[in-house]
């Protein structure tokens, strides 16, 4: 079997609180991408899918399990070793404004990563920079003029071009079109999807929006307080979702043309730093047993979607 | 408009502008729109169109100067735009509440739920002592705020933003109010607290009768929730109807397009996204005529003109 192109293993995220206590931000997340694939991650806020996206590329080490892209686990690599990796593997934030260098012009921030990693010669890089610029849909004029000078649509297609500069195999887009207005959001979702085939490209898609999950993914995981609860091939998750959160997620989505009828789901998600004993969801879980308070179910499987529940769709 | 009954609230020609040493320039032109009693009216459109400036301008919110407001803003046939102070400082959080996005940053963050929702009961009702306190616990759990009495100690830190948004109700509901202007209410939420925000705003317009303005960028949230929708584009409406017409069958090209250019979660996957080209041109930068001019595929030379708000649609050349 050929080895994926990222594969993660058991990783886990804990934060010391002040005042004694863990918060289990990521808990014992396993996945793995095929070359050219893209993982769709959605969750609601504090479900770890940020946090995740962080650890992807050791911006944030995991405290338990292991990153191995191509081959190479991150963790042990030296600092050289590690930033010669991150070649590979790039990200795309929700707030270009935030993410970019207000005081650099978009020509030096595209061209940051080349000199980081020791990239071509001044020439090289110049005609790189022309090349991702255009790749993206900027003006060749943008390169002389600052991040505040563009819309948040161009801004996004900023930070694109920055992250494709060292030529990375692996893309981990978080958010990356959530504070776009909807007309722009299409724009930037053609794009993505554009260079993903033209470069071959793998991308770890995260997203709270579960239609833009669905045009960009070949395989969804929902994530809820730190952990997967439900993975498989996008259109049988969306179809089919096994797990009664992601039945819940699911059923909350408000279309346009339609008129919602069902009744909200009640609570909220608990507390990270608290998460419930057993299944973390099974306070809110119309499903929900004695057993699920007890024991945190074993990882099931039912045609090509995995899951941990007690009580799963059939 | 039902029946004979003066609406509850009529924008007439509302225009606002920002003025500075470079002149004016309008940040909404000619936008007219009625809220009847119960009803839930929805503003619909991207950032920058003009939908929070249009709600703002109705409490008269807006900073003067540097921004001017012309026309009018009649509740129950006064002019709120030309109405004394001391009768709009009734009105405010009174007859007409409002909510915003963000409750954190409209709560106090230095004083205790029940203090702040205290606050907003004696302004309208003159209670103190038990009666107060019986008031707040039954006002928080009208908006489903479980555990009530303990919940009054709490800081808004230390609720969520579900809860926050819920508290935020609470105190708009204290002045009994007959219209609740919500500006994009739960933007900041997940999907499932949005779903439980705005189904809570759905019983209480059935429970107290009030209406609500209900403001948003996401056609999903509005088609689910309003009655009427009216539909922003570069600070003017361009179409409104009600939620039914406007979303199984937009006239205006932009509100067509733009429900071309979402995702969706039914039907076949596409690869390529119908997306609108170009972006929504800045106040002051708005071409001649249909400001959507440009980036619409159904224009017509005519299209340099404005065209008239007729019908439901402010178009030259419709879907029909």
């Amino acid at each position: 079997m050929t080895e994926p192109l990222l594969r993660v293993q058991g990783v886990s995220m804990d934060f010391p609180l002040r005042g004694g206590g863990v918060l289990h931000a990521v808990r014992d997340v396993s996945f793995s991408l095929a070359n050219g694939e893209t993982l769709g991650i959605v969750g609601e806020s504090g479900s770890g899918k940020s946090t995740l996206a962080r650890m992807l590329l050791h911006l944030a080490p995991p405290t338990a399990g292991a990153v191995i892209m191509a081959g190479i686990a991150l963790a042990g690599l030296s600092a050289a070793a590690l930033r010669r990796q991150r070649r590979h593997m790039q990200m795309v934030f929700q707030d270009p404004m935030a993410a970019l260098d207000s005081r650099m012009c978009v020509g030096d921030i595209i061209a940051e990563p080349l000199h980081i990693h020791g990239i071509g010669t001044k020439q090289s890089r110049a005609a790189r920079v022309a090349e991702l610029c255009a790749m993206v849909g900027l003006p060749a004029a943008a390169l002389q003029r600052f991040p505040h000078e563009f819309s948040g649509g161009q801004r996004q297609r900023i930070s694109i071009a920055r992250a494709l500069a060292p030529s990375p195999t692996l893309l981990v887009l978080d958010e990356p079109v959530s504070a776009l207005d909807v007309s722009i959001q299409a724009q930037i979702l053609n794009l993505l999807v554009q260079i993903r085939q033209d470069l071959a490209l793998s991308y770890v898609f995260i997203s709270h929006d579960l239609a833009v999950i669905r045009h960009v993914s070949d395989r969804i995981a929902v994530m809820y307080l730190g952990q997967i609860v439900e993975t498989g091939p996008a259109e049988a998750v969306l179809r089919r979702p096994r797990h009664p959160y992601a039945e819940l997620l699911l059923s909350a989505v408000l279309e346009p043309g339609s008129r919602h009828t069902a009744a909200a789901p009640k609570g909220e998600p608990a507390n990270p730093a608290d998460p419930p004993s057993g299944c973390a969801f099974h306070p809110r879980c119309p499903r929900a047993s004695a057993r699920c308070a007890a024991e945190y179910p074993p990882p099931a499987t039912l045609d090509a979607q995995e899951f941990r529940c007690w009580h799963p769709a059939v | 408009m039902t029946g004979a009954a003066a609406p509850l609230l009529s924008i007439e020609g509302l225009r606002v502008e920002a003025v500075s040493g470079r002149g004016a320039v309008a940040l909404t032109e000619d936008v007219s729109l009625h809220i009847d009693q119960r009803e839930i009216v929805g503003l619909v459109g991207e950032s920058g169109c003009g939908k929070s400036v249009t709600a703002m301008s109705i409490l008269r919110l807006l900073p003067a100067p540097p921004l001017r407001t012309h026309g009018c803003v009649l509740f129950r046939g006064e002019d709120i735009l030309r109405m004394p102070r001391r009768r709009l400082r009734g009105l405010r959080g009174g007859r007409i509440g409002m909510i915003f996005q963000e409750p954190m940053t409209s709560l106090n963050p230095s004083f205790s739920i029940g203090w702040q929702l205290a606050e907003a009961l004696r302004l309208h009702g003159g209670l103190s002592g038990a009666a107060l306190r019986e008031k707040m616990v039954e006002a928080l759990t009208r908006v489903g705020i479980g555990g009530s009495e303990r919940r009054l100690a709490q800081y808004p830190h230390e609720l969520s933003g579900g809860q926050r948004q819920r508290v935020m109700i609470a105190m708009a509901l204290a002045g009994a109010p007959e219209l609740l202007i919500a500006d994009e209410p739960t933007t900041a939420l997940d999907v499932t607290i949005q779903l439980q925000i705005l189904q809570l705003l759905a019983r209480l317009r059935a429970e107290i009768g009030m209406a609500v303005l209900l403001i948003s960028h996401d056609l999903g949230v509005i088609s689910n929730f309003a009655d009427r929708v009216a539909v922003m584009y570069a600070g003017r409406i361009v179409e409104a109807g009600t939620a039914r017409e406007i979303f199984s069958a937009p006239r205006h090209p932009y509100t067509a397009a733009l429900l071309l250019a979402r995702p969706k979660l039914d039907g076949p996957r596409v690869a390529a996204l119908p997306a609108i080209t170009g972006a929504v041109p800045p106040p002051g930068a708005r071409p001649p005529g249909c400001a959507f001019a440009p980036r619409c595929p159904r224009r017509l030379e005519k299209c340099l003109e404005q065209p008239r708000f007729e019908n439901g649609v402010a178009c030259w050349n419709p879907l029909s």
